[in-house]
């Protein structure tokens, strides 16, 4: 049965909403295969707008791998705003993806990627407009498996209610074996119906699947156990990990969209992972072990993807991109390649020391000194013992003012409120770093030309950390310490305006933390607050802070719990948590352990360069920390 | 920079949703994977020598859409016509390329041919109302700026509007069309413009949303109220090559 394109009929909507070219489709790159050739068909989402969900790289690389498996194909939806939303109602059109303007609810699989937990309610937007039911065991023959990953499905519990399945870590391998299993199963006439198709996926023990799992809890509201609810569910679900970048070069054909995105780039990764250790950081904890991208590989996709695109800019995008073991020579081979061509190269996420400056150097060869970013996270030192951020005073001036002496006359430093521990000390911390740091760059340069900004949020707990079992702090004393900094920045008569102060107020990372770390009573919570009207919570010109407490006060006025359990309590060390049931791969006492030597400052080296200390991950998943040096140089592009 | 290359290009279909920023950044890309010899400008943020002269609103599709490229290397205006085509994706069309030989692009784009589309609409209420708002001296329309509501005129800068429908149109589905020649003033008067227009003199309110289309920019000629190829100066120098087929007349 084919399908029709809903195009025409939302093209009559568009000349009426904001930014229309977002839902047009047709990006460079972009792909659109023969729907009744197909037989098994992946609708992708972002659960964000257009603009932010575009340039992500899970969707993207999922996107090609899919389209490229033999019949299989893979389109795009993201969320829609508000206004085409209610025009969408109006006039009955559906959800639909922008690459051939389908029904999201005629594929196979809805996926949806949760790089954080606030596109929870884009979510229900979405299967609502698709006339997908919101309840997965509402769900019938003709709808989609819905399908979560991205780093929040890690704990999917709050969720649960609303998806088929989830799956964890790296997505390359794991979207294709799914993709397997659901073409064996329709090409054997669906035997079973839904059920069986998520038993079978269920019991390889790499998919999640909420409904074959029951949730007891103890009359305090605490979780009594986790359990299987039917034979043939393993216990644990495992994450996913892809151990050879070089063989999965994905994005090679990056989209290029005519509407304008956050990211205006090519990005590579070139590594996955990172075993810094810092204690706060999920992305670092769920995705060890460190995995480089050789620099030939990255060299190679990124000619081919500056080419394909078009792109002026080159992102080189990991955890920590300065920790490649041959970054230098990344950064040498391709500043070469592009020198006098007006291509810029970029770096995010890079650590603070010295040798991040000569890389800044290097990056910045053609072009303006403007502003570096380093993220100390701690005000203190005592503080960045706790979050096991290993950087000293002494380290942090040294380095920024051999970039103030270097020309650059800008510095952006990023820090964390709420810590574990933290008192309001180590927040005041901050603004005696940041005179430091603008009187010695004064001292070195002569010069009263530089600038130092402090960027600071909220900390918020997350599962598979050791801080996953710390008390949030709440948002009053947060924005308190806030109020303090600002007082302490300002109120500075010799450095006060050369440092710049932003900072995100403290009641947003609570009901952050009330999704990161709920279990499946907040779905109720959630649900409740799409109904009224909830949408983009990651915006704070939609998010509402209100409407979540009252909301919330509601559908949890019969359970034992409520947004303060969640978030400001602290969890002890038998307490089975929502997500115990999912493995990352870390062992659970190490993280505890852990978690006890951040409360007395005790640190931990990275695992790279000193002997394993036993986070569980590698034995566990059978995977190995795969870093260079190759010893392999890049060669100048041959000219065309 | 050795040249400078005179483009004209349309926006069709679908990316008629394009706005002008988009339109410059896909340009932009498109040249460089086109490989075209663009010149940059100097300074600490370079910039591709590349302007636009008065861009359609977003939403509009348009047949004349024009643009001038600054080269470092000589490039054959046909073979540039063609690759950066090929580099842009379908809907945003290459039109015409000429060396610029002569005077401001600019200044020459005096006004626009406008062909509006109202589907739902009867022919003959739309002729009736064309003949009100012709028959005013001004017609003072209301549109929203960024800086809040502007009242201005929007009948002065109306040099011809017409009224007809489609051909052998289905009499069950009428679809008015209206097709104007509007100069370029400040502040712009656009086609939606004398739509309002329409709607104050004669009560004319189409039912469903307008398709508009530009279909020709260039230098007014006072006696017919009609425009010509812009590009066709440029041309001349050389002693007069042949213009591309698409003339504004044509439609």
């Amino acid at each position: 049965m084919s399908v029709e394109s809903l195009f025409p009929r939302l093209e009559a909507l568009l000349p009426k909403v904001q930014k229309p070219i977002q839902y047009v489709g047709g990006e460079l790159n972009s792909t659109v295969r023969d729907w009744d050739e197909a037989a098994v068909r992946w609708a992708l989402m972002y659960p964000d707008a257009y603009e932010v969900g575009l340039p992500n790289q899970g969707v993207q690389i999922l996107y090609e791998i899919l389209n490229e498996l033999p019949g299989t194909l893979a389109e795009r939806t993201y969320a829609v705003w508000p206004d085409l939303e209610a025009l969408m109602r109006e006039h009955g059109v559906p959800q639909f993806t922008v690459d051939a303007h389908r029904p999201v609810r005629a594929f196979d699989v809805l996926g949806v990627s949760f790089a954080t937990e606030l596109g929870y309610t884009n979510l229900l937007t979405a299967l609502d407009l698709a006339g997908i039911p919101l309840a997965a065991a509402e769900r019938g023959e003709d709808d989609p498996i819905v399908l979560a990953g991205g780093h929040a499905a890690f704990n999917p519990e709050p969720v649960a209610e609303f998806l088929d399945a989830a799956v964890l870590g790296d997505g390359e391998q794991i979207a294709i074996a799914i993709s397997e299993v659901v073409r064996e199963w329709k090409a054997e006439g669906r035997p079973g119906g839904r059920d069986e198709l998520l038993m079978r996926l269920a019991s390889t023990g790499g998919v999640y699947v909420p409904k074959f799992y029951d949730v007891e809890y103890h009359p305090d509201g605490r979780i009594r156990r986790v359990a299987p609810n039917r034979p043939g569910v393993p216990w644990r679900v495992q994450k996913h990990t892809v151990m050879d970048l070089d063989e999965w070069p994905y994005p090679k054909k990056p989209l290029v969209p005519l509407a304008e995105t956050v990211h205006e780039r090519f990005s590579v990764e070139i590594f996955r992972g990172c075993t810094r250790g810092c204690r706060f950081c999920q992305a670092g904890m769920i995705t060890r072990p460190v995995r480089e991208r050789s620099i030939t590989t990255i060299g190679d996709m990124v000619e081919v993807g500056v080419k394909e695109s078009g792109f002026n800019e080159v992102g080189l995008l990991s955890l920590s991109s300065a920790d490649h073991s041959e970054i230098a020579e990344v950064a040498k081979g391709l500043a070469d390649r592009y020198e006098g061509t007006n291509t810029s190269l970029s770096l995010p996420s890079t650590r603070v020391d010295a040798f991040n400056i000569d890389l800044a150097n290097e990056f910045s060869r053609n072009g303006r000194r403007s502003g570096l970013t380093f993220a100390p996270e701690g005000g203190s030192e005592r503080m960045r013992k706790v979050i096991n951020k290993m950087v000293t005073e002494e380290d942090l001036i040294r380095t920024v003012t051999a970039a103030y002496s270097q020309g650059w006359r800008q510095v952006k430093l990023y820090f964390m409120c709420g810590l574990p521990t933290e008192t309001d000390e180590d927040v005041l911390g901050i603004a005696d770093l940041a005179k430091k740091v603008i009187k010695a760059g004064r001292e070195i340069t002569g010069s009263r030309d530089i600038r130092c900004t402090v960027s600071i949020g909220g900390f918020v707990p997350k599962p598979h950390t050791p801080f996953q079992w710390a008390a949030q702090c709440d948002h009053e004393t947060v924005d308190g310490r806030l109020r303090k900094l600002r007082d302490a920045l300002r109120g500075d008569k010799e450095f006060g305006r050369a440092i710049g102060y932003r900072y995100h107020d403290g009641k947003p990372s609570i009901i952050e933390g009330l999704l990161s770390r709920g279990d499946r009573r907040v779905g109720k919570v959630i649900r409740a607050v799409w109904a009224d009207g909830g949408r983009f919570d990651g915006w704070s010109e939609h998010f509402s802070y209100e409407r979540w407490m009252s909301c919330a006060e509601r559908a949890l006025a019969e359970e034992p719990v409520d947004v303060d359990w969640y978030t400001v309590r602290e969890r002890d060390e038998v307490e089975v948590l929502p997500w115990d049931h999912l493995d990352a791969g870390l062992d659970r006492e190490w993280l505890w352990q852990d978690w006890q030597d951040a409360v007395s400052g005790a640190e931990v080296e990275d695992c790279r360069w000193t002997p394993c200390y036993d986070c569980g991950v590698c034995p566990t998943m059978g995977t190995e920390i795969q870093i260079g040096p190759t010893g392999r140089k890049l060669l100048p592009l041959t000219v065309v | 920079m050795v040249q400078r290359l005179r483009v004209r290009y349309a926006k069709r279909g679908r990316l008629r949703f394009t706005s002008h920023r988009d339109i410059s950044r896909a340009i932009e890309r498109a040249v460089r994977r086109a490989g075209i010899p663009v010149a940059f400008s100097a300074g600490f943020t370079p910039h591709p020598k590349i302007s636009y002269a008065g861009a359609a609103p977003t939403g509009v599709a348009s047949e004349a859409e024009y643009l001038e490229i600054g080269v470092v290397s000589a490039c054959e205006p046909e073979r540039l016509r063609a690759e950066l085509d090929a580099s842009l994706p379908p809907g945003l069309d290459v039109v015409d390329v000429v060396e610029a030989r002569s005077g401001g692009l600019a200044d020459r784009l005096e006004c626009s041919v406008w062909q509006i589309r109202l589907p739902g609409a009867s022919p003959a209420e739309a002729e009736a109302a064309v003949a009100l708002f012709m028959a005013a001296g001004t017609v003072e329309v209301e549109r929203l700026t960024k800086k809040g509501p502007r009242r201005f005129d929007a009948r002065t800068a109306v040099v011809t509007l017409t009224a007809g429908g489609v051909p052998d149109g289905d009499p069950h589905h009428p679809c008015a069309i209206l097709r104007m020649v509007v100069r370029h003033v400040t502040p712009a008067v656009r086609p939606d413009d004398v739509l309002t227009g329409l709607r104050l003199v004669a009560g004319f309110a189409p039912p469903s949303p307008p398709a508009v289309t530009r279909l020709a920019q260039g230098p007014l000629d006072a006696r017919t109220g009609e425009t010509a190829d812009p590009l066709d100066l440029d041309r001349d120098v050389r002693g007069g090559e042949p213009g591309p087929a698409v003339h504004a007349g044509d439609h």
